[in-house]
């Protein structure tokens, strides 16, 4: 029975999905049943397994679709870091979602594909092979495609053309590195890697780098960054979504199995393919940041820092060191908890007080004083003040790049931070310190808008408070990383 | 009773007797038609479980085996074919059921269509289970007839064009292909491929090369592929479907068969080089007509021009030293076998979407089409996912069809025609998003707005499509019967 695990908390999402489709625009109640339900029940699931898979014990479930090739679902503890961010931000941004769209057209559509793209990010992280990575990997980029042209106006099919400009191509290149890295090795499982000693290093840093633009496209690496401003044009949620959980983060998290799991840290370093990727990584997060600085709007100046601050989680990665790895994993989860605060809030402000450019917040702070609270925080986590989540993950890298013989990246840390004060602090010197040329005060309501802002922001604090429990994001991915390290 | 033999005589002769039966009482041949489906659509699926289980059914015909006789053989291969041309003829039969009643009992349609649509079925049929270049030719024939009559069918003078210039492509086809079977029956003494076999020396090169020239010109394969076009566009809807997603089919199988079954690919390899990279030019030129196609049914037809190329890739692949005896023929040979069924089965999808929206908004041209997508989520949907599987995306006999072929690309030695299904992956991409696109935008920028002089369409007819579309997305998640039942290389 707990084998098939897996394949419930699959379907804890798909099935609402799928059900959603065929409701009606005005049954609201069965509609958001249907998705809270199958977010909690899911968020039940996780929170067994981590349990489970804290003593030891993995799920496991192959289901064959040719001779040499299936489908393998397996729950180690990197998938559930994953999937316990993912699980516990979705419940929240249905909250938001059903409080922000209130009775706005196509919402069966909408919370349909909400749920497929939730439904592929949970399949990524639970992917066992890298085939079966793929093919969640490619729905995420499908049932993203009616997210982000939902308001099905000009400027929202213009990003969708963008969108799948950049992911189709990208899609080629992934498949491609996977099916040619298996014919030279077999089908390659994360949990024992894959068997390169026989391929000739060309051949493998050219499959290494095809994986790089393959992963590098959702994960936002400069250059293929520039379809994530534009998606900006979808709804709210979905940003939130997209740059929190779904679409970036299965780059990075692909990053993570492809290094770790696919290559391993030993083939990489002897490639010599780390230290470029840590510079490609970089480049990207300081030309994000300088990019944030010049965004007049909020929502773009967001999705500058977004771009930026993904590759934060790369360049752990690519240190090829524990502490950097812990870095970096870490960083997948406190990166989703602020950023999805800073675009619950930004949606907040745009939809009740129609604010969408920065010159626009003067004096928000005492008009919504909830929704500054939690902006305020969530950036101030960013910029990385000590003791919030930020400021964890720094650490861990800075020290990481010590460690791994790439002193620079300090440097690349502190002019990031630097930039990062630069871009945010405006914006809270600007809603706190500058007076507001209204005085009416926008209702924060339904509670469903704010709640999960408060939550995610709260959360965002939490976890830096107490990152030295075993629990905490940083205790897990130390247990992750301690079992790489030491089998 | 020997249940398998009565199943394959039935999956032929079954289509033919309804032909004649509608031809008969013209009235009823919707009733005839779907009583004739349901029938042939069991025996189909019978037949594949029972080869599934015991291995291929064979006929003598008479009781006479070759070279006296006829024989028909319903290997695993040719029962997938029967299935799925029993699937898409059903359902495309229970979609016309509505649209050809709607021109009254007595109408010319009701007359033509029935009889010619059980006639193709029934050829069809033959074809896939003929192991005989004569009997072959035969179903070939009536196989190009039926479809130039259906193309014909409206009668106005734009569709009696493109069906002349079908007829004229059709003839020419059949023209090479009798002629080269003629010059192997003069040097063999014999038709049947399981006797030719041994035989096929280098002396059959004109032999081969007239039956394979006449065959990629019945296939529509680039540069042969102009009448395809407008005679698929122009077709009434459900008949467009069974055109685009069988007809092409039916050449290629017979292609196929007389290359594995009997021909030397692998002493003809500049020959199958040629081949595939006919193949390629299709993918790409058409590829970049249908994105510049402005109806959405000739963005369609331009699609089966470039889905078609895939199916050549085999060629080279199967014809490549390396990959001689090693699992990368049997990727190549399953790859192949999967890209034909599962384009079949997205492609009939996507035609009779067409033909929905084409009867709920009036036509089909992309820049009126806005808000279609809002009015008839279902169908767009079907649309979406046969869009998927054609495109090679997971999970979709498309997504099967590509992994095996780059497979069988890499252990042939030959990665540059894995390019060929990757490339082309992206190009249907590019074409096909402009039709999801065009009907997803709203009108005037209003979510709420439907397309001007919008018709309700049923529910039960927008589940049609879908259901073809979903057996396209089957095939690729439980693969694991049709790649048994392909078998390795013949």
């Amino acid at each position: 029975m707990s084998q098939w695990l897996p394949v419930l908390i699959l379907a804890s999402s798909f099935a609402p999905a799928m059900v959603t489709f065929f409701l009606e625009q005005n049954q609201h109640r069965l509609r958001n049943s249907l998705n809270l339900g199958g977010a909690l029940i899911k968020l039940g699931l996780i929170v067994f397994m981590l349990a489970e898979v804290a003593q030891g014990n993995a799920y496991e479930v192959r289901f064959d679709l040719l001779p040499g090739a299936f489908i393998l679902l397996r729950v180690d503890a990197l998938a559930l870091l994953f999937m316990t961010l993912s699980a516990l931000l979705w419940l929240l941004t249905t909250f938001f979602a059903i409080a922000y769209f209130d009775n706005k057209p196509n919402l069966s559509r909408f919370f349909g594909f909400f749920g497929l793209c939730v439904f592929a990010t949970t399949g990524i992280a639970l992917s066992g092979s890298l085939l079966t990575f793929f093919m969640f990997y490619e729905l995420l980029t499908l049932s993203t495609w009616p997210l982000v042209v939902h308001k099905q106006n000009a400027t929202s099919m213009a990003a969708g053309r963008t969108y799948l400009r950049y992911a189709m191509p990208a899609s080629v290149a992934l498949l491609l590195a996977i099916l040619w890295l298996e014919h030279l090795a077999g089908p390659v499982e994360f949990v024992n890697g894959a068997d390169l000693s026989a391929i000739d290093p060309t051949t493998l840093r050219i499959i290494f780098a095809l994986f790089v633009v393959g992963l590098g496209m959702k994960a936002a690496l400069v250059p293929l960054h520039s379809w994530l401003p534009k998606a900006m044009a979808a709804p709210a949620p979905v940003s939130a979504l997209l740059h929190a959980v779904a679409v970036v983060k299965a780059g990075a998290f692909g990053f993570v199995r492809v290094v770790h799991d696919v290559f391993g840290i030993e083939t990489v370093t002897a490639l010599g393919l780390g230290i470029p990727l840590a510079m490609l990584a970089s480049l990207t997060i300081l030309y994000g940041s300088i990019k944030a600085l010049g965004q007049t709007g909020i929502k773009r100046r967001l999705a500058f820092s977004t771009v930026s601050q993904v590759s934060y989680i790369i360049l752990g990665v690519a240190l090829a060191g524990p502490l950097a790895l812990i870095g970096g994993l870490v960083h997948l989860v406190h990166q989703g908890l602020m950023k999805i605060t800073l675009f619950f809030c930004a949606g907040v402000y745009d939809e009740r007080a129609g604010i969408r450019q920065i010159d626009q917040l003067d004096g928000i702070g005492e008009r919504m004083p909830w929704t500054s609270t939690c902006f305020t925080l969530g950036a101030l986590g960013m910029i990385g003040l000590p003791p919030m989540a930020g400021f964890v993950t720094k650490i861990y890298l800075g020290i990481g790049g010590l460690e791994s013989g790439a002193p620079w990246v300090i440097g690349v840390l502190a002019a990031s931070t630097l930039l990062n004060a630069a871009y945010f602090l405006p914006l809270i010197y600007r809603i706190w310190f500058r007076s507001s040329p209204s005085k009416d005060r926008p209702g924060e309501r339904p509670l469903g808008i704010i709640v999960p802002a408060v939550i995610t922001a709260l959360a965002s604090v939490a976890v830096g408070l107490f990152a030295a429990t075993d629990f905490s994001p940083l205790g897990w991915t130390t247990l992750i990383v301690e079992r790489t390290y030491r089998p | 009773m020997n249940w398998p033999l009565i199943a394959l005589v039935l999956t032929i002769s079954l289509p033919l007797l309804g032909a004649l039966l509608a031809v008969a009482s013209a009235r009823f041949g919707d009733w005839i038609a779907g009583v004739i489906a349901v029938g042939t659509l069991a025996a189909a699926i019978g037949l594949l479980f029972f080869v599934n289980a015991q291995g291929a059914v064979t006929l003598a015909v008479g009781g006479w085996a070759p070279p006296l006789g006829i024989q028909l053989i319903a290997d695993g291969t040719a029962t997938l074919f029967l299935s799925t041309t029993a699937l898409i003829m059903t359902i495309v039969a229970l979609f016309s059921a509505r649209s050809i009643l709607r021109r009254g009992r007595n109408s010319r349609e009701m007359h033509l269509f029935w009889p010619l649509l059980l006639l193709l079925w029934g050829a069809l049929n033959a074809i896939f289970v003929s192991r005989d270049l004569f009997n072959l030719y035969v179903g070939l024939e009536l196989v190009s007839l039926a479809s130039v009559a259906l193309v014909a069918i409206e009668g106005s003078r734009r569709t009696l064009a493109a069906a002349l210039r079908y007829l004229l492509f059709a003839l020419t086809g059949s023209l090479l292909y009798l002629l080269g079977a003629v010059l192997l029956y003069t040097a063999h003494g014999t038709l049947d491929l399981g006797l030719l076999a041994a035989q096929l020396g280098p002396d059959d090169g004109l032999a081969l090369a007239a039956i394979t020239a006449g065959l990629i010109v019945k296939t529509a394969l680039f540069p042969f592929h102009v009448w395809l076009p407008p005679a698929h566009a122009g077709a009434p809807t459900p008949a467009s479907a069974v055109l685009s997603a069988l007809v092409p089919k039916a050449s290629l199988y017979i292609l196929l068969r007389v290359w594995f079954d009997a021909g030397p690919i692998e002493t003809a390899s500049v020959a199958m080089t040629f081949l595939g990279a006919l193949g390629a030019v299709a993918v790409l030129h058409g590829s970049l007509m249908a994105l510049r196609q402005q109806r959405l049914k000739l963005i369609i037809a331009y699609s089966t021009c470039a889905q078609i190329g895939y199916l050549f890739v085999i060629f080279p692949l199967a014809a490549a030293p390396a990959v001689i005896g090693t699992t990368g023929a049997d990727a190549a040979w399953q790859g192949t076998v999967f890209q034909a069924l599962s384009h079949a089965l997205a492609k009939a999808a996507m035609f009779l979407c067409a033909g929905l929206i084409i009867e709920a908004v009036g036509h089909d041209r992309l820049d009126r089409l806005a808000g279609t997508a809002r009015a008839m989520p279902m169908t767009m949907f079907a649309f979406g996912l046969a869009a998927i599987s054609l495109m090679g995306l997971p999970p979709s006999g498309g997504f099967i069809a590509k992994y095996l072929l780059v497979n069988a690309a890499f252990d042939a030695g030959a990665p540059l025609w894995s390019m060929v299904v990757l490339i082309g992956g992206l190009l249907t991409a590019a074409y096909l998003v402009r039709p999801l696109a065009a009907t997803w935008r709203s009108p005037k920028d209003d979510p709420n707005e439907l397309p001007p002089g919008f018709v309700d369409v049923a529910r039960r007819r927008q589940l049609l499509p879908m259901i073809l579309a979903l057996a396209s997305l089957a095939l690729g998640l439980f693969s694991l019967l049709p790649v048994t039942l392909m078998g390795g290389r013949p």
